[in-house]
């Protein structure tokens, strides 16, 4: 395990040290054992993080956050022209005002000069996994791309299902790249324009800041739902109708993607699975591994709970959001069709292919060769062996298993289970009461 | 190294456990991911099997640096026709059965396929011993 308490290369949950109580909360719900507590603080490992949000979501003093850039990127004196791209769960933290446009044109007062939702291009996502899905689709199921901490998630823990992930790009990057064309055909030049995506979780944030499956993403910023629902909040409080903006893109289908089963609905793949949680997407993997569900076309995996409306980085609980989605995409269809502007996206401008494959992590954690990692496990188990089995969680490792594993690969003392420590205080004090019983040659004897 | 594992009667819910608990092992163990593949569905068919036909029996599991090897054994009604059992789409399903998807007479089938060494021994009113080997 790793020994750094602060943000780590390739992550956006961080923990803050000074909330920090080292209690073990986060090291038993963390769904990749990355949290271990030492001296006294969480202590996550870069390499198996990632970057869910479960202890962020877990912690009870707030010791964890996702960096994201908060709403003073607005001011960076780099960009010339702003697009706002929002995640379509963004609509579901408005419970007394479901009405897209009311947020989008409060978006754009906040300081931004366009905006590109996310729906639309999950639209053409859709379009793109249909196609996939009927013409080159070589394994199934296939899984989709969209949620990267299932993909993280994969890379670590499902290394034999890489080649079953849907090879398309995922909404969030597609619209990025979609928002600076659109810029630049208003004639800014690429790097002139800024692109900032507001997001409902921690994966998406560090996904834009360290892509998967393509090289570079197009997002310039990521703000989380949590920073801008306040100021959004209030702005909306202020609007009247008759000063909404029509941005709203028409994109109804696309914003079902916001919670769980949407993608699949969109793409009208009926023999799909979705599944949410990542407890739940864990057993679905372990099947799809184990060759049952080998006639399944599709499966859609969410990290969390509801889908991308119970992120880590939302306001709203995931099942309250739900509805409040299923009341915008009711109300917003019922806006006669000539209203919404249709974004014009020309067909061929924005990739819509992961351009780089995404390989399995390579951990190596138990040894370089099979020979010293099967000694390892085989040292493992005999300390295991020796544990309570209670995973209480005092040593600082989640449980019993994770703490025999610190105590060969990373040398913990194995006196840090304090029932190891009390047996062996036990068995000392046993050796001192026989010593004391034992009297020199000299006084015993008649 | 090795590993045992006891698959209970009549546990439906719980099968998969043994298989799930090597596949986590040869993961940890740095094992290819093909290779972790094959032994995953050869190993989950025959477990499978032994909660369906037997009544549970002993998963023993032997890891060597080039090769893994599996042995279950269980104690149930054994199987009359051992080279019927190892065709395609051979199964003793019931029609209702196949109607919702199960005996698609592909369980012996699959763990050949996805093993590099497979034996099948099953004396009836005694039992079955199942050995794969997949090589690493």
């Amino acid at each position: 395990m790793g020994y750094m308490n602060t943000m780590q290369k390739h992550h956006s949950v961080e923990l803050i040290p000074d909330k920090c109580i080292g209690c073990t909360d986060c090291i038993k719900r963390c769904p990749t054992e990355a949290i271990r507590v030492r001296n006294s603080k969480a202590t996550i490992d870069e390499n198996l993080c990632i970057d869910c949000g479960v202890c962020i979501r877990v912690c009870r003093n707030h010791a964890k956050r996702a960096v994201t850039n908060g709403l003073d990127v607005i001011n960076d004196k780099r960009f010339k022209y702003k697009v706002v791209i929002p995640a379509p769960s963004l609509y579901s933290q408005f419970l007394r005002n479901t009405s897209i446009n009311a947020v989008l044109t409060a978006l754009k007062r906040i300081g931004f000069d366009d905006v590109l939702e996310v729906s639309r291009a999950a639209e053409m996502v859709t379009e793109e996994t249909v196609k996939v899905l009927k013409e080159e689709a070589r394994l199934k199921p296939m899984i989709s791309s969209a949620c990267p901490a299932v993909i993280r998630l994969m890379a670590m823990r499902f290394p034999s299902l890489m080649d079953n992930i849907m090879p398309v790009a995922a909404p969030i990057d597609v619209a990025a790249s979609a928002a600076r064309r659109m810029a630049m055909r208003k004639g800014y030049k690429a790097d002139e324009v800024g692109v900032f995506f507001i997001s409902p979780c921690s994966a998406k944030a560090t996904a834009a800041m360290y892509p998967i499956g393509m090289e570079k993403s197009d997002v310039d910023g990521v703000i989380s739902i949590a920073d801008v629902y306040l100021p959004l909040r209030n702005i909306m409080a202020k609007l009247d109708p008759s000063e909404y903006e029509d941005l709203c893109q028409r994109s109804f289908e696309g914003m079902g993607w916001a919670a769980t089963g949407g993608e699949s609905a969109d793409a009208r793949i009926e023999n799909a699975i979705a599944v949410d949680g990542l407890e739940n997407v864990i057993r679905v993997l372990e099947q799809v591994e184990d060759g049952q569900l080998d006639d399944v076309d599709f499966i859609e995996a969410n990290a969390c709970m509801s889908g991308c409306v119970g992120g880590p980085l939302t306001v709203v609980n995931g099942y309250v959001a739900r509805n409040v989605l299923k009341k915008v995409r009711a109300n917003a269809a019922s806006i006669p069709t000539d209203r919404g502007r249709a974004v014009d996206i020309p067909k061929g401008s924005v990739n819509l292919r992961l351009t780089k494959k995404i390989s399995a992590a390579n951990l190596q954690r138990f040894g370089q060769d099979m020979g010293e990692a099967i000694k390892n496990m085989e040292d493992i188990e005999a300390i295991y062996a020796q544990l309570p089995h209670i995973d209480c969680g005092s040593c600082g490792a989640p449980n019993c298993n994770a703490f025999a594993e610190d105590v060969v690969l990373d040398g913990i003392p194995v006196e840090d289970c304090i029932f190891m420590m009390r047996r062996k205080v036990k068995e000392l004090a046993e050796e001192m009461a026989d010593l004391a019983k034992k009297m020199p040659q000299t006084m015993t004897g008649d | 190294m090795k590993l045992s594992y006891t698959v209970l009667e009549g546990e439906y819910a719980r099968a998969g456990e043994a298989s799930s608990a090597v596949k986590k092992v040869l993961k940890q163990l740095g094992v290819p991911a093909p290779v972790i593949r094959k032994i995953a569905i050869a190993m989950y068919e025959a477990e499978i099997n032994m909660v369906i036909h037997a009544n549970g029996g002993v998963v023993d599991v032997d890891i060597l640096p080039d090769k893994v090897f599996i042995q279950l054994t269980d104690t149930g009604p054994g199987i009359p026709d051992i080279e019927m059992a190892k065709r395609e789409g051979f199964s003793t399903a019931s029609d209702e059965a196949r109607d919702l998807g199960f005996g698609a007479g592909m369980g012996i089938p699959n763990m050949i396929r996805n093993s590099d060494f497979f034996n099948i021994k099953s004396e009836v009113g005694k039992g079955t011993t199942v050995e794969i080997a997949v090589n690493l």
